[in-house]
């Protein structure tokens, strides 16, 4: 087995057993941190595809996260208030059905992901991070100032969706069903990236004359790769709102784009494992360096640059040793 | 809807746009010379609109407190490039990003922790408050007119200074050629400290006059921050004449959509729906306009072509 795979593979088991020791221990709270490390693991392994595989450095995939958490959360309280979603061009009904939501929110966030990934990708390097960046605030803004669908109050639905009659209310049992959405989504990111597009991805990054030059253009490879990154992202906002029973703006805003962002940082780029390490050391930091002191976030900057200016690679980049650099 | 309306949200596009084009200025600037793509520039903004308010409730003159939004966000500016941005010229946009963005949680939670959470209000002093009468009948208030005047000052002295001296022409030297400049014996280092501490200073003054009309708090930063990206993408990163004219574009832009969508959709709907799709709407406008310039300019404006 590969170092890399062995310390995935471990990393997931240090995620389950802290989430099963908060079971036995009776403490849904590290269950919900556990959760919450999950979902953004989730998020993180969709940028990882663009970001790390891709090269691409999306500054935007707040958009992604939070258009799945909006699907979700629209979905849900259409159904619960007995209203269609919409009316126009055909009625669509509400629904509580989780794997529904979750494919609509994953269809929302390729629909969303195509327009935007046509657009960035026409420009490149810094222009490609400021354009993700600002398609984001476009949705982010949109959201805040469009009522129907509670504006800056966000959007709350009061009891968790359902699949397969599970109480999805208990901790523990979505706590499962976020991380086996997890399993199943770093087992496709392992396929994937070994895959023929996997490789086409890994060279437009490196060198896209050759690329085109054996018959492949990279653009189409790129797009392809953003959406699909997109897509993972938003169905780790439709898990998110779930677990909150809330959307609001805030799922889109830039905050949360450079969030995403830092998990891969943080994990380790174009690893499969990072984000999965990213998103729980982040939590982490939030919980120790949160008992410090209020003003966490001047702290968790400090780490922060000093990974970035000391410790490149991330977590599993110093722990399955350096490979090549990401650019 | 009146001539004189319609002037006047012009005046308040262009207001706004002038202090976009300073706040764009110092970011297209530390891109062009340095290639680097710095978030924390937000940061200094919020920075120079703190020490505004700081030393103009301490001493009572709003001069003073302009002079220290200078002088904070200019020593603030070296402290941050010599500590931290130094490192980062050579590395890649990833980590330009990461790090900054680490400088935006550092300087936000810092001033909440120094300031508190409580936006703070600036009061003009009676000398600039008021308003004047401008031909056409139309009353503008005095101090958004001195924005106005400070910014296309600033605009005529970066010109000035970048196509006219020394300095400037080693700074254009610096975007066209790094390595031939510093064999030619000047000291690239320190040219990159001046660039970045003007960027700052620049950054610092707009948040002050900025912060006057408005409030000045926690996060005010980064909704600029962001605008200030449209603008360069829109004018093309490292021209500062692009810069200028991006930044009057989306001023104008901004303030028109917001001011005539609304009336507009209110000619095809009721008062109050139009209202919120007509708002809707113009927030995403500027972003129409950036995916509409790069369309047709994947480089901005007045960028050079990749």
């Amino acid at each position: 087995m590969k170092r890399e795979t062995f310390i995935t593979l471990l990393l997931m088991a240090l995620l389950f057993g802290a989430a099963f020791h908060g079971k036995t221990g009776d403490e849904p709270f590290i269950i919900t941190l556990a959760t919450k490390a999950a979902i953004f693991a989730i998020a993180g392994v969709g940028l990882n595809l663009a970001l790390g595989y891709g090269g691409l450095v999306s500054f935007g995939h707040a958009a992604f996260f939070g258009i799945g958490g909006y699907a979700a959360g629209i979905i849900a309280s259409a159904a619960r208030n007995y209203a269609p979603v919409m009316t126009w061009p055909m009625e669509i009904a509400g629904s509580t059905s989780m794997p529904v939501i979750w494919l609509a929110a994953i269809v929302a966030a390729m629909i969303t992901a195509i327009p935007i990934g046509i657009f960035s990708l026409r420009t490149g390097g810094v222009y490609f991070i400021m354009i993700t960046l600002a398609f984001a605030q476009m949705l982010y803004y949109f959201a805040v100032s469009w009522p129907a669908y509670g504006g800056e109050d966000g959007l709350s639905f009061y009891v968790r969706n359902e699949a397969l009659g599970l109480n999805m209310m208990d901790p523990w049992t979505y706590f499962a069903v976020c991380f086996g959405v997890l399993a199943v989504v770093l087992a496709l990111m392992a396929v994937l990236v070994r895959s023929r597009f996997g490789l086409a991805l890994e060279m437009a990054r490196q060198n896209p004359q050759r690329l085109t030059a054996s018959g492949i253009r990279p653009f189409n490879v790129r797009l392809t790769a953003f959406v699909i990154s997109a897509m993972i992202t938003g169905l780790a906002g439709a898990l998110y709102a779930d677990l909150n029973r809330f959307v609001s703006p805030s799922m889109l805003s830039w905050h949360t784009s450079g969030e995403i962002m830092v998990f891969v940082i943080l994990g380790g780029v174009a690893r499969l494992g990072g984000p999965v390490a990213g998103a729980c050391l982040y939590l982490l930091l939030e919980e120790v360096l949160g008992d410090v002191t209020d003003y966490w976030q001047v702290l968790l900057g400090i780490v922060l640059l000093l990974v970035v200016l000391f410790a490149r690679g991330g977590l599993v980049g110093l722990l399955a040793g350096r490979r090549a650099a990401h650019d | 809807m009146s001539a004189a309306l319609v002037f006047e949200q012009l005046l308040n596009g262009l207001q706004f746009g002038v202090m976009l084009f300073v706040m764009a200025a110092g970011l297209t600037l530390v891109f062009g010379v340095m290639g680097l793509i710095n978030l924390a520039h937000g940061s200094l903004y919020m920075l120079g609109a703190f020490a505004c308010a700081a030393v103009a409730a301490a001493t009572g003159s709003f001069m003073l407190g302009l002079a220290a939004s200078l002088a904070a966000a200019a020593i603030a500016g070296v402290l941050v490039e010599v500590l931290i941005i130094r490192h980062l010229y050579a590395r890649d946009h990833l980590d330009q990003v990461i790090a900054t963005f680490a400088l935006i949680l550092v300087f936000t939670e810092g001033t909440r922790w120094a300031f508190g959470s409580f936006p703070l209000y600036l009061t003009l002093p009676d000398a600039l408050s008021g308003s004047v009468a401008l031909p056409g009948g139309i009353t503008y208030p005095l101090f958004r007119l001195l924005i106005i005047g400070v910014g296309l000052g600033i605009a005529g002295g970066l010109f000035l200074l970048v196509n006219r001296t020394r300095l400037g022409m080693r700074i254009r030297a610096g975007e066209s050629d790094r390595e031939m400049i510093a064999a030619l014996g000047v000291d690239i280092g320190k040219l990159y400290t001046i660039v970045f501490a003007l960027g700052a200073a620049l950054a610092g003054l707009a948040g002050a006059l900025v912060g006057s009309v408005q409030a000045v708090q926690i996060g005010m930063g980064e909704p600029v921050l962001i605008l200030a990206f449209v603008v360069i993408v829109v004018g093309g990163i490292g021209s500062i004449t692009g810069a200028f004219i991006g930044a009057v574009l989306v001023g104008l832009t901004d303030t028109l959509g917001r001011f005539l969508l609304p009336q507009a959709f209110g000619l095809i709907m009721d008062a109050s729906s139009a209202t919120s799709v007509g708002s809707a709407l113009a927030s995403m406008l500027i972003y129409v306009l950036m995916a509409l310039v790069l369309v047709f300019k994947p480089t901005g404006l007045f960028g050079k072509p990749a």
